[in-house]
């Protein structure tokens, strides 16, 4: 019992990471009609925008150090951020050991800045064309963003840690009856999946009870007609782009200190997150949530040891086996609506 | 009247012949020279086949750095680095038995076919002579299998496993960097001293041929010891997100877990075992431990914070005190700035070791080569006393097991060393069970 309630908690992080990346997706797929093989790349940019938000709080200015040496034998150059200056030493610490959350404020425009930006600059001139190239153009936009970012960040890992206060783990199985360390929750992974819920929340309360989500819901079921209304609806779509943009760049920010962010971390992503979209059914948001965190669960059930002790290798094809068996049930998805991708 | 002899038949057998002729590959077919590559026109062109794009691409950066200097020493360049300390002085900084040291690179991409494919190009197209680099054990025993065949020798770079100097050796291929049981042997008298002989086990395993002859290595040399392994269970290759097979370490029952993975594989694994507490657990009355076997302190950078205090193995670090790591550190950090990882010290000794060896032999013939380097003792090149020994083609030196420091003075200062394990408790017979299976075969001078 306490192995299932382990894994179910671990399913809901990695739930969380397939869920926001698939919403932003969806929304896209659902209010531009684009297959959008960038949208991992979104993901890792959000993650370097915490790495780029540490490294710029970590900005400093050098002293030489008599005393001590480098590795030549020269006096040794300590470097001190400007921060600890500005703010005093404990403030400054502490503006630096919280970079990753205070990177949430400063990656929502960058992002949304980068969704516009990519919408209008390269994807709308796509609209009109087969998906095949849609994905050739997007994934080869993801391709570029990537090797961008390799250029100036190198391709190892960076450690970028979430702050002290969310450091370590709880012992979850105490709380509910079972013995010391059987269940035990990493603080963030928990922060992780509270922030994920905190976001789908406001984007389906943005859809649901704004007026401009009114609209681009209306969009979605029916351009033309909101188009003859005189509702400038492309404008509205690119907004989503952009706002889509942030959400998977959300999910990248706050995902840094689960796994340092590397420049390939988009794509690792991307692949689950098409297959959560499929089964959720392409275009639903609901399907897209849901569908991340079934998938999420399953595959942390998967990789334990008294499942692969039966079926070995289940771990790295449980995803696709599930895909299989729901779209040969249910071909439009868990959620799917009739008419999307069907024409 | 004349009359043609030309049929239907002839044509058939005369162009299948010379189709199959020309579909061989240049290298196994060129017999104008004694041997393949031979160098003329007072140059020789070295092979530096490294990753330069992948996830290994800072490592495989580094590595070239190294060549890039090794070149420069041959060529009388900078200011000599280990030429000065190396104890064979038949190297004199005029090239390769007065030939100018050029070269060549390619991208090994850290895939067998990708690094087979651009060491074969090097050697068909560039005339390179001798191939060498690579991050992996996988790249290593492909490259090596191919410039076997195609008559060049193959210095390899950072790989680890057993089997490249195992049951893959090739005559053909010699190995600088230490390897898995080395690793198992140096760390098992020191996880002892400082976690006790009444441990158990938990081993998370990359699952790939580097993997398992680690995990073989470390479970092997701590049983030896007393340790009890609970579990062994093999993660996949391309896995980012470790938790699903962390979490069940602490309800196995064990106190220890070690993490058979390098590169991505190892930052991530570590960090999310340090997320989740691990080593602030007591386990069995026990300090929770966890130990990562073969460290790198390019990789050691991903983990950050996460590698204080916890143990691991490494062929060399650029803090050792000894007079040929003080200039090779020189003439490297001088150069490019930072102090250089193992990756880049093996490849630029490997380089040394190569062109000492032509030198001495007085040929680039491969066979004389090889009986050059075959039972070759040497110094000064940071490892102490080492052996190159002919029966596997792999060096035998003092193996270091470091520790993550835990109050860094800079960027560079990851890991202190908490022990230089003496060369003889690394040694092992040439037949040892996690070696069997291979042989070196003849050298080729292909030609």
């Amino acid at each position: 019992m306490d192995a299932i309630i382990l894994q179910i908690l671990n399913g809901l992080d990695k739930g969380s990471a397939y869920a926001l990346i698939a919403l932003g997706l969806t929304l896209i797929f659902g209010t531009l009609g684009v297959v959008n093989f960038a949208h991992g790349a979104l993901f890792m940019i959000g993650a370097f925008c915490a790495v780029t938000l540490s490294k710029l709080l970590n900005a400093s200015y050098t002293t030489i150090d008599e005393t001590k040496t480098d590795f030549l034998g020269n006096p040794l150059k300590v470097e001190t951020p400007y921060v600890m200056d500005w703010f005093g030493p404990e403030a400054g610490a502490a503006i630096i050991d919280w970079s990753v959350p205070l990177a949430i404020l400063f990656a929502i425009p960058i992002m949304i800045l980068i969704g516009v930006i990519m919408e209008r600059g390269l994807i709308k001139h796509f609209y009109a064309r087969p998906h095949a190239d849609q994905i050739l153009v997007t994934f080869g936009l993801a391709i570029v963003l990537q090797e961008i970012i390799k250029y100036y960040f190198g391709a190892n890992p960076i450690p970028t840690p979430a702050p002290d206060a969310f450091t370590g783990s709880f012992d979850f199985g105490q709380l509910i009856g079972f013995e010391a360390n059987q269940i035990i929750y990493p603080y963030w992974r928990l922060v992780y999946f509270a922030f994920a819920a905190v976001v789908i929340g406001a984007v389906f309360a943005f859809l649901q009870f704004t007026t401009f989500g009114m609209v681009v819901r209306a969009g979605m079921s029916d351009r033309e007609t909101v188009e003859l209304l005189g509702i400038n609806i492309n404008r509205r779509f690119t907004i989503m782009f952009g706002i889509a943009a942030a959400v998977a760049g959300l999910a990248g920010v706050m995902y840094v200190p689960i796994n340092p962010p590397n420049y390939h971390m988009g794509m690792d992503f991307l692949v689950l997150s098409f297959v959560v979209v499929v089964v959720g059914g392409m275009g639903s948001l609901p399907g897209a949530v849901f569908a991340g965190f079934l998938l999420g669960i399953l595959e942390s059930f998967a990789s334990m040891g008294a499942v692969i002790d039966v079926l070995p290798g289940i771990n790295q094809i449980i995803i696709y086996l599930v895909a299989i068996v729901i779209l040969l049930t249910r071909p439009r998805g868990l959620m799917g609506r009739k008419g999307v991708m069907e024409e | 009247m004349s009359k043609s002899n030309l049929t239907r038949r002839g044509v058939l057998k005369t162009g299948t012949l010379a189709g199959a002729g020309l579909a061989v590959p240049t290298i196994f077919t060129s017999r104008a020279h004694a041997f393949t590559n031979e160098p003329t026109g007072g140059t020789v062109t070295l092979g530096f086949n490294v990753p330069q794009t992948g996830p290994y691409a800072d490592e495989g950066a580094d590595e070239l750095r190294a060549y890039e200097l090794a070149v420069e020493h041959l060529n009388g360049g900078g200011d000599g680095g280990m030429l000065n300390t190396f104890s064979s002085d038949a190297l004199e900084g005029a090239g390769i038995l007065g030939n100018k040291v050029e070269y060549v690179t390619g991208d090994t991409q850290t895939k067998s076919d990708a690094a087979r494919a651009s060491a074969k190009s090097m050697i068909e197209k560039d005339g390179a002579i001798m191939i060498t680099g690579g991050s992996s054990s996988g790249v290593a025993v492909a490259v090596q299998a191919l410039c076997q065949e195609a008559g060049v020798i193959f210095m390899s770079g950072l790989t680890h496993s057993n089997d490249t100097t195992g049951k893959d050796k090739r005559a053909n291929g010699f190995r600088h960097f230490f390897n898995s049981y080395m690793s198992g042997a140096a760390l098992a008298p020191v996880l002892e001293a400082n976690y006790g002989s009444d441990r158990k086990a938990y081993h998370l395993t990359a699952d790939y041929n580097w993997g398992y002859t680690t995990e073989e290595a470390i479970v092997s040399s701590t049983e030896a010891m007393g340790w009890e392994t609970v579990n062994t269970v093999k993660t996949p290759l391309t896995q980012t997100d470790f938790s699903s097979y962390i979490a069940p370490v602490l309800q196995s029952g064990a106190d220890v877990l070690v993490l058979n993975h390098y590169g991505g594989n190892m930052v991530n694994s570590l960090t999310n075992a340090v997320q989740f507490g691990l080593r602030d657990k007591m386990v069995n009355g026990k300090q929770f431990e966890i130990v990562v076997p073969l460290y790198s302190r390019l990789m050691a950078r991903g983990a950050g914070e996460n590698v204080k205090g916890i143990f691991g193995s490494t062929n060399w670090h650029w803090s050792l005190t000894d007079a040929g790591s003080k200039a090779f550190v020189k003439s490297f950090g001088e150069k490019y700035g930072f102090p250089p990882s193992q990756a880049a010290h093996t490849c630029y000794v490997q380089t040394l070791l190569y062109a000492d060896a032509v030198q001495r032999a007085g040929s680039f013939e491969p066979c004389a080569v090889v009986e050059a380097l075959e039972d070759f003792e040497f110094d000064g090149l940071g490892n102490g006393p080492t052996l190159y020994r002919a029966e596997d083609h792999q060096c035998f030196k003092d193996v270091l097991v470091v520790k993550g420091k835990e109050n860094p003075q800079s960027e560079f200062d990851l890991l202190e060393i908490v022990e230089k394990t003496p060369v003889e408790q690394v040694t092992y017979a040439p037949d040892h069970p996690q070696f069997s299976g291979g042989s070196l075969g003849t050298c080729n001078n292909g030609g």
